[in-house]
């Protein structure tokens, strides 16, 4: 599987998910999300970025709580739950948001 | 969601009915295959190839290895042997699996699909088999058959309901891990499992979660408890020199409803005055090893526990809500990782978490306030490997009775389901054994729909709001299918979040009455 941005080839896995963390930019972002037919809007890449940030201090996917905590610390109380996330990320935002920040699908029990 | 065709509920008597048999249903792939990368972590066999079109091919010898492998399972375990020679056909498995209930596929009838792996046994070891093949339909090894066993065993979740109504007592789940062993040795591992058992042994867990991530996590946890109650209750990680080691499942650190189970669990140490901690590097109670039946890497993660304890110096070993890690811990820790004559012989080795916290609650040494859990009527989620792979407490079927025991000293409000559903007779949550991946969705929704019916029943007639369950594998299986039935993810519950809610630490002081 790939995706064909712009002339640019990124590989992706057989869920999706980019193989190449490093290669991720905005577009492919774009381009992952438009794959499930979703857009992105602020809200979208208030977590996407968020993501990002965390992957890149911790190598992982932070915890459905440690996400909730940090988007209501962010954007206010009433947004810092799983609800609002699922609203966001029908799928899951472990694994949908995950998909679109360029991030590996988190694994195991969960 | 996703688009699957999810069966019809009804609220009648919680059961399903048999369904009229439909060939062919479930034909398919199976699941996403291991790649080289993930079969050498193994140590498994690895020289295969994709064509153009995304298909892996098996081993150069794939057919002397399987059968070799085959030869080799049956010589080790008895069990297998046995089981591969003892069936007599008498159908009483038949409409007891969970997922031929869910997708009317004959081969998933527990004796249809056991009868993958026993034809080709008969066929090449048994003497009728050798010379009148078609007489006791034993059939040639194919890729075809590689192909339907690599299917139809991961439409299969071990979770041994068939083998309570078998009259010979055969494991469906042996005979399901020895295929998947051979599979794994003729380069059709699966995916899911090897990938994970890769990061339990790079990282120390399944999610791939490291040291300072599970650490910031867990540091986040004890400021949710503080803000919530005021009391500075502590989730240590890596303390040497602490009396219990807690193995939990990865997911408790991770997902929800799991990890206010985890919360649960800190606050009973908490107001017992235990000492604990948890270790990055033995981070995952649960054990993948079984479910692709490979007792090299089933050892080789339970020897990570053992270790940790050692390296920390406890006395105790106890594991959290994890179905599967419990029925390794229980029935085989002590032989495949003991012996353990270094912890403290007073306390069972190893120890489940609700063994600590149900003899507290009987005993009235923990501070319960239940109208705090008024909001719910709850139900409880035998975990089938829990139910008819365990025990629990001393008295016999205390792993069906001690769960329920802490639920209804929590909760004022408490309904079984249908007794052909609970207990021994549980059925499986869908997504058990190494089914629970995406890949896999539609045998999970369909597998799912025995336990909703029984969900359904409860709900409809007697107004459960909310269903409990202790295994981390069934806590995300059921949030993810159950909106596909009509309920909503946040009524599955872990049982130690019921327990933490109407906990009363000491020193207690609300949100609400604090002025927030």
């Amino acid at each position: 599987m790939a995706l064909e941005i712009n002339g640019t080839t990124y590989e992706q896995d057989e869920e999706g998910y980019l193989v190449d963390l490093g290669s991720w930019n905005a577009d492919v972002a774009t381009a992952l999300a438009a794959e499930e037919d979703v857009e992105l809007t602020d809200e979208h890449w208030d977590i996407i970025n968020f993501l990002r940030e965390y992957y890149e201090e911790y190598q992982i996917a932070p915890a459905v709580r440690v996400l909730t905590k940090a988007v209501g610390k962010r954007l206010g109380k009433e947004k810092g739950n799983s609800k609002y996330l699922y609203s966001l990320f029908p799928y899951g935002p472990g694994k949908q948001a995950c998909k679109y920040a360029g991030l590996p699908k988190p694994t195991g029990c969960v | 969601m996703a688009d699957y065709e999810t069966p019809e509920l009804s609220s009648d008597d919680g059961l399903v009915d048999v369904p009229a048999l439909v060939p062919d249903t479930m034909v398919g792939k199976g699941p996403y295959i291991s790649k080289p990368e993930f079969q050498e972590g193994m140590n498994f066999p690895s020289d295969i190839e994709q064509d153009e079109d995304g298909n892996w091919s098996l081993i150069p010898n794939w057919k002397e290895e399987a059968l070799n492998k085959l030869d080799d399972l049956r010589g080790r375990y008895r069990s297998l042997q046995v089981y591969l020679d003892i069936c007599v056909k008498c159908g009483a498995c038949t409409d007891k699996c969970h997922y031929y209930i869910g997708t009317s596929d004959p081969k998933n009838m527990p004796v249809a699909r056991q009868d993958l792996l026993r034809k080709v046994y008969r066929r090449y070891f048994t003497f009728a088999g050798k010379y009148f093949p078609k007489l006791v339909g034993a059939v040639d090894l194919t890729e075809e058959v590689v192909d339907d066993w690599y299917n139809y065993y991961h439409q299969c979740s071990q979770c041994r309901r068939c083998s309570v109504f078998c009259p010979y007592g055969i494991d469906t789940a042996e005979v399901s891990m020895a295929a998947r062993e051979i599979l794994n040795h003729i380069g059709r591992g699966q995916k899911y499992c090897t990938e994970i058992m890769g990061k339990v042994y790079k990282i120390g867990n399944n999610l791939g979660l490291p040291q300072a991530a599970l650490a910031d996590t867990l540091e986040g946890l004890e400021e949710d408890i503080e803000d919530e109650t005021g009391v500075p209750v502590k989730l240590p990680l890596d303390q040497h020199g602490a009396d219990i080691l807690l193995i939990t499942p990865s997911a408790d650190f991770f997902a929800e409803p799991h990890v206010d189970g985890l919360m649960g669990y800190a606050k009973v140490f908490h107001e017992l005055g235990l000492s604990w901690t948890l270790s990055s590097y033995a981070s995952e109670g649960a054990n993948f090893g079984m479910f692709i039946g490979s007792y090299e890497n089933m050892r080789k993660i339970s020897m990570r526990i053992r270790k940790a304890a050692q390296d920390l110096g406890v006395k105790r070993i106890v594991f959290g809500e994890c179905g599967h890690a419990w029925r390794v811990a229980y029935s085989f820790l002590n032989t495949l990782a003991g012996p353990f004559d270094f912890l403290d012989q007073r306390y069972p080795v190893p120890q489940h978490v609700l063994e600590i916290t149900w003899p507290a609650l009987r005993d009235g040494k923990l501070n319960i306030d239940k109208s705090r859990n008024d909001d719910m009527t709850l139900t409880f989620h035998d975990s089938c490997n829990v139910a008819r792979g365990s025990r629990m407490g001393e008295e016999e079927g205390g792993q069906f009775d001690v769960p329920r025991n802490v639920i209804k000293a929590v909760c004022n409000n408490y309904v079984d389901m249908p007794a052909d559903t609970t207990k021994d007779a549980t059925f499986c949550c869908g997504g058990g054994g190494g089914i629970l991946t995406d890949d896999l969705m539609d045998i999970r929704v369909k597998g799912a729909q025995p336990r909703m019916q029984a969900l359904k029943h409860v709900t409809d007639n007697h107004g459960v709001t909310h269903m409990a369950a202790i295994c981390a594998i069934c806590k995300s299986q059921f949030t993810k299918v159950i909106p596909y039935y009509g309920f909503t993810m946040d009524q599955i519950v872990s049982v130690h979040q019921l327990v933490s809610s109407a906990l009363i630490l000491t020193g207690q002081v609300d949100e609400d009455e604090d002025g927030e």
